[in-house]
């Protein structure tokens, strides 16, 4: 095996704000630098590209130092949250823009779909924006005639290849645009994000085709997905992301592993009680965790959630419960759990802090943005605690069976029927 | 080209990508790799031109022939400049259709960079197709136009006016180029120039209507002051027109070093446009 694309030192600075009159002045500043022989004053000021924080420089490095290595053959996942540096890296490997310092050497041509249906003219017929369609990507008259058929087919259009591209829908001219591009002849393939189109039967081919492309063809596949079951589907290595930098390169289970504990430290998961009253029934303490009990806002969906809770009762409420209430993003309830405080009478410290520690199964809650509700009460009399909407979490599409619905709604639990065949003579 | 790759040693790379290269890197030869892009865009830009209209690649001679009306009637009978004994619409004609091609060359390269940084942002091919495809696609169109030229002269040599084609005519497909050459030079440099700071494309809409009054399409060179004909005549453009009108009417003043100097002016602007087209290229999609 030998290297693809050897990615060394990679840094790109981008510049906030507007550009009016005060740019100019930098640019004068950085030719003077140049024309000195000095390093880029541009780039010694710039600073992580963490987008939530206010930072001081305008200048913002959207890659910072990256270096690595893909064999050939190989088939890529480059994860990341959204500000992780992954579409301008991707930028940069399609030459799109070019970058501050350090370089890219790539060993074959490449593709990239960063978007597909680049330069479809609406006026043009299928046909037409076929040929110059792929054209624009790189490929040849002959090499296009030659495909045309199978392009054709893969799309299933071919009752529309004569009429104007205006007049498709929009699914139709995704999977014409998508046709093309997988059928590009190309020793490296960059995509991005394109199977976020389509139904569910065309997400399957493109996945389908995908990995044709790197398990049967060998050719080398870079893939970029906030779809971690598409990643799973097809990638056999990661690349991970994180505010420009890299953080991780290897085998795609433990890159997934690692993913999800990067932003443990989400001041979602934690709730502490402001006011420490000894005299009143309250939860003082409550921490979402993994199965080490380190702290974390983020679960591939196969994994046990843990929610610690230390809470003060007082001895006259004997009679509460306390209940915990997981809301998705849509307000739904998805269920309610709770125990009756007379349950562990035997076991209990009044007027002290005791704590529980509470497990949400694997493989229960479908991918989504969770909440949770708690609540100390007495049933049908009174709430002596009630926590809304405090703490968050996030279970992540890390391969279930139903990635390739992407994002539509299919339910909030899974539920494994039990499915008999009866056969019906 | 993949067996190549393969045997090639590990330290030899295709590409590499690097924050700046050398000023007369042109990529060339990646142009010439696209040759087939450069064709289909000139094709797309022709083809939906006169997609669903009913009377198609006839619109090209609406424009030409409007102005030309506009121009004898304006200049001609109201102004009454003169037009070197030429009949009027002839003359205006020669003028507008050279004038034209430039013209449009000239405006539509120097927004390349901001009309297509969609497409650009998007996926890479060598960008000095794009100003090429301009270009050509313009041929086209200057094509069918000189054909309705070619009309009107023969409705005039039917009707016996007062002018003949003269050996000069041989140097028409000469003009054609270096038009196509200073449009596109220029062009590019505009479009370099203004992807970051936007000042020149105010400019360039009305300047390329001021410069063609100080270019010989609406009045003959010898028709110039003696005071101000040398300013007339340091415009590049002024013997373009003069050799293009010398050629098919046979009036004109055409001289072999004003059309060197045409000629010298026009490669000095296509070099340093694709020069600096080129070093823009690579990053333009960040600032424009």
């Amino acid at each position: 095996m030998s290297t693809a694309i050897k990615v060394e030192n990679l840094s790109k600075a981008y510049q906030l704000g507007t550009i009016g009159t005060g740019t100019l002045s930098r640019d004068l500043e950085r030719w003077i630098a140049r024309v000195r022989g000095k390093e880029d004053p541009f780039l010694t000021i710039g600073e992580a590209n963490d987008r939530s924080v206010k930072g001081t420089s305008d200048v913002v490095l959207s890659l910072n130092d990256v270096s690595f290595d893909i064999e050939q053959g190989d088939a890529v996942g480059i994860i990341g949250r959204n500000g992780a540096g992954k579409s301008t890296l991707l930028k940069l490997l399609s030459r799109v823009t070019s970058p501050t310092s350090g370089s890219i050497k790539v060993k074959g041509r490449i593709a990239s779909l960063l978007e597909v249906g680049t330069g479809f003219h609406p006026e043009l017929t299928g046909r037409e924006n076929i040929f110059l369609n792929g054209a624009i990507l790189g490929m040849r008259k002959k090499e296009i005639a030659r495909k045309f058929d199978q392009i054709v087919d893969f799309a299933g259009v071919e009752r529309y290849i004569d009429t104007p591209v205006k007049r498709y829908s929009s699914g139709m001219y995704v999977r014409l645009a998508f046709a093309v591009a997988a059928h590009l002849e190309s020793e490296i393939l960059i995509v991005d994000e394109v199977l976020a189109v389509g139904d569910a039967e065309f997400q399957k081919k493109c996945i389908g085709k995908m990995s044709d492309v790197s398990k049967g063809e060998g050719r080398t596949v870079l893939f970029v997905s906030h779809n971690m079951g598409s990643i799973k589907a097809l990638c056999s290595n990661v690349v991970i992301l994180q505010n420009g930098s890299l953080n991780f390169q290897g085998d795609l289970d433990t890159g997934i592993k690692k993913y999800v504990t990067i932003n443990a430290k989400s001041p979602a998961s934690i709730y502490h009680s402001l006011k420490s009253e000894s005299n009143k029934s309250s939860f003082t303490y409550i921490k979402i965790v993994d199965s080490d009990r380190n702290q974390r806002s983020e679960f591939r969906f196969d994994e046990d959630i843990f929610i610690e809770c230390k809470l003060n009762i007082l001895k006259e409420h004997l009679n509460a419960k306390i209940s915990v209430q997981v809301v998705d993003k849509t307000e739904r309830i998805v269920f309610t759990s709770e125990v009756g405080v007379s349950d562990y009478t035997n076991k209990i410290n009044f007027n002290s802090n005791l704590s529980f520690l509470i497990n949400i199964p694997s493989n229960l809650l479908v991918p989504n943005i969770y909440r949770i509700n708690f609540a100390l009460h007495i049933p049908n009399v009174e709430f002596l605690d009630l926590q809304k909407d405090i703490l968050e979490f996030t279970i992540l599409e890390t391969g279930t069976d139903f990635h390739m619905y992407g994002n539509s709604d299919y339910g909030c639990v899974f539920v494994n029927c039990k499915w008999n065949l009866e056969v019906i003579n | 080209m993949i067996t190549e790759n393969v045997s090639v040693k590990d330290q030899t790379w295709d590409l590499e990508i690097k924050p700046r290269s050398s000023a007369f890197d042109l990529h060339l030869n990646d142009v010439w790799k696209y040759r087939d892009l450069l064709g289909l865009l000139v094709r797309r830009d022709f083809v939906s031109f006169y997609k669903q209209t009913i009377l198609g690649p006839l619109w090209f001679f609406v424009q030409p022939l409007l102005t030309t009306i506009m121009f004898t009637f304006v200049f001609g009978r109201l102004a009454g400049i003169s037009t070197d004994g030429l009949p009027q619409p002839l003359f205006y004609m020669a003028g507008i259709t050279a004038w034209n091609y430039f013209a449009d060359c000239l405006t539509k390269t120097s927004t390349v960079f901001k009309d297509n940084a969609d497409i650009f942002g998007k996926v890479y091919f060598p960008r000095l197709i794009m100003p090429l495809s301009i270009v050509l696609s313009n041929l086209v169109r200057f094509g069918v136009q000189f054909l309705l030229f070619l009309c009107v002269v023969a409705y005039y040599a039917f009707h016996g006016a007062a002018f003949h084609p003269t050996w000069a005519i041989v140097l028409f497909p000469v003009v054609v180029i270096l038009m196509a050459a200073m449009g596109l030079g220029a062009g590019m440099i505009i479009s370099a120039l203004t992807t970051k700071y936007r000042d020149l494309a105010f400019l360039i809409t009305f300047g390329i209507q001021l410069l063609m009054y100080a270019t010989t399409v609406i009045y003959p060179l010898s028709a110039a002051s003696t005071k101000y004909r040398w300013l007339i005549a340091a415009n590049p453009m002024t013997e373009l027109i003069e050799t293009f009108r010398y050629g098919f009417l046979g009036r004109g003043s055409f001289n072999w070093p004003a059309l060197g100097y045409s000629t010298i002016v026009t490669v000095i602007f296509l070099m340093l446009g694709t020069i600096i087209f080129n070093k823009v290229e690579k990053s333009f999609v960040d600032t424009v």
